[in-house]
């Protein structure tokens, strides 16, 4: 059964089609990947289905539900996402960073926060002990006092994927969580990646422009441009897959045959 | 839990020595009822403050409208105490509702603007506030409501800010309060974290707005009359002052830069002319040398007291 199903999904900026009737399946328990070159509407994709875009025409189905336009609503569905220019809450501690994500399944009221009854003291008492072990299995648990900000880059990227994973999340999109590492890093986090989906049993959907890394952890891939999907298979079809490589090494070829095409149809 | 509850009792034999001493002061006449006026007012600033400080400083959502807040706060317990002669417990609590519930109103459109659009519109339902009370004949108009009972005394003032402080202190250390700094710190990835931030900012506001009345609340009864002049926006900015000051983000910081300011203000009272002068200065001096704040988002907490080496948390668990 798919997790996640986007149907002929189209979105207009102005007179811009930044997509184009996208469609998409995810199995669930998939590691699937998302690329294209810059600009190929791969975050739009991502900001569509976290539902921060409307999107034009087309709709988006997640385990049997369409998704809301609220993107609060959307996590409690069970998705969650890292963002591509990280975004966390510098000023914060990496622990409490990771508890604001834990909000959504808090143990106590509002009421019992005030007065912090026992509810509240063993509410927190639990959300501590549960942050602190994901932080551990991220190798951040060192640091989780110290403020999001000062950690260094590869962790900083890391922690994102801790955070969205305290939502509990059903799938888990990350756009671009290689971007900026080392290849060492990146070894690791495709590591951590193949980790995470089998110990937290989730769906995967990820955008990267590091294809060493794409075609070594995911199974199944989308290649999109100019914001249609032009290719759908597994990372070995894609390898081979003509227009995909015109996509990323520049059309000089196809645009010779076109104009030997025109011409000789002239 | 054992510590916990020993902190707690630490907590309130402290909170019991200072509200004992000052009290046996002013009942003994060393501290004459000047002081007793200037106390009273910098505990009443010190919840303002603190409140403010839930909106502006924890949530990120700049206000210039807490001196509306205040006045409704004021004129709802005046009117029940002196207009109905009902008790004074009854109207702080009702004062503070009334504001919670402007809050409210006033929060749910306001609150979809940010930054400056944000601060425009609540300085501007401050002002409605204020020209409705203004317009009002029942209380008093613009000259105000005069002969209100003075209730407020250091007993009161100093236990409802007690309670004012440690419930947003309370509030903060909760999931529901580190979804108010989320927003503060990034509204796009706390929405993506399942965040609603519109409701967590209304929620801010109402509960800041809450206190804000409380605080009105104190004030109508400490001075025998109210006019809706004293609530314009420079008593705002007053309050916005003292929270800048004491740092955006530290509970400790407003209690301290309300303490200070009020006694600042105070000292400097036989110097008319100097006043702002020396006022004006002494906040570029300081905002010169700690342009966060004098407390910055640091708090004062027994733990770190005692454990001076450890690396404490912002939102540990006292």
């Amino acid at each position: 059964m798919s997790l996640l199903s986007i149907k002929d999904l189209s979105i207009d900026f102005g007179g811009i089609r930044a997509l184009i009737d996208v469609n998409i399946e995810l199995e669930k328990g998939s590691l699937t990947g998302l690329i294209g070159p810059n600009g190929a509407g791969k975050s739009t994709v991502f900001n569509i289905i976290t539902g921060i875009y409307k999107p034009t025409s087309g709709k988006v189905i997640f385990d049997g539900k369409s998704i809301s336009q609220k993107p609060y609503n959307n996590t409690k569905l069970g998705i969650a996402r890292t963002f591509q220019n990280i975004r966390l809450f510098k000023n914060l501690t990496v622990l409490d960073n990771v508890k604001i994500a834990q909000h959504i399944h808090v143990q106590y009221g509002l009421f019992s926060s005030f007065l912090q009854y026992k509810k509240y003291l063993d509410g927190e008492k639990s959300q501590n002990i549960e942050a602190m072990n994901l932080l551990k299995i991220f190798n951040l648990d060192k640091h989780a006092y110290n403020l999001a900000k000062n950690l260094p880059y590869g962790e900083q990227r890391r922690l994102e994927i801790a955070r969205a994973l305290a939502t509990k999340p059903k799938l888990l999109l990350l756009d671009e969580p290689a971007a900026g590492m080392n290849p060492q890093e990146t070894k690791e986090l495709t590591d951590t990646i193949r980790f995470i989906r089998d110990k937290f049993d989730i769906t995967i959907l990820l955008i990267e422009h590091d294809m060493s890394l794409v075609m070594d952890l995911c199974e199944d891939i989308y290649v999109m441009n100019y914001g249609k999907i032009i290719a759908h298979g597994t990372p070995d079809e894609i390898k081979r897959n003509p227009e995909v490589i015109a996509a990323y090494l520049g059309e000089e070829d196809i645009d010779e045959k076109e104009i030997l095409s025109i011409e000789g149809g002239a | 839990m054992k510590q916990i509850l020993k902190n707690r009792l630490l907590i309130f034999i402290g909170l019991f020595a200072i509200y004992g001493i000052i009290q046996i002061l002013l009942s003994t006449s060393i501290l004459n009822d000047y002081y007793e006026i200037n106390i009273v007012l910098m505990g009443i600033n010190i919840i303002l403050a603190v409140s403010l400080n839930l909106i502006n400083g924890f949530t990120g959502q700049f206000s210039l409208g807490h001196a509306g807040f205040m006045s409704i706060g004021a004129y709802t317990s005046a009117i029940i105490t002196y207009k109905l002669g009902l008790p004074f417990p009854l109207a702080i609590l009702v004062g503070g509702i009334a504001a919670g519930i402007a809050g409210i109103l006033i929060g749910i459109p306001s609150l979809r603007l940010k930054g400056d659009y944000l601060a425009i519109t609540t300085l501007g339902f401050g002002e409605i506030i204020r020209v409705i009370f203004l317009n009002t004949e029942y209380v008093g108009g613009a000259s105000g409501l005069s002969g209100i009972p003075k209730y407020t005394n250091w007993t009161w003032v100093f236990w409802m800010a007690v309670i004012t402080i440690v419930l947003i202190r309370n509030f903060i250390n909760s999931s529901y309060g580190r979804c108010c700094v989320a927003i503060r710190e990034d509204e796009t990835a706390a929405e993506s974290m399942g965040i609603n931030t519109t409701f967590y900012k209304t929620l801010a506001f109402t509960i800041g707005a809450f206190f804000a009345g409380i605080g009105g609340a104190l004030y109508a009864h400490n001075f025998y009359i109210i006019q809706p002049e004293t609530f314009n926006f420079m008593k705002s900015f007053d309050i916005l002052t003292m929270v800048v000051l004491g740092g955006l983000g530290s509970i400790t910081g407003s209690i301290l830069s309300a303490i200070f300011l009020t006694f600042v203000y105070a000292v400097l009272q036989d110097y008319a002319a100097l006043r702002m002068v020396i006022y004006s200065l002494l906040l570029i001096v300081v905002m010169l040398f700690r342009p966060e704040g004098l407390m910055g988002t640091k708090e004062f907490s027994l733990k770190k007291l005692f454990k001076k080496g450890e690396k404490s948390n912002e939102f540990t668990l006292n």
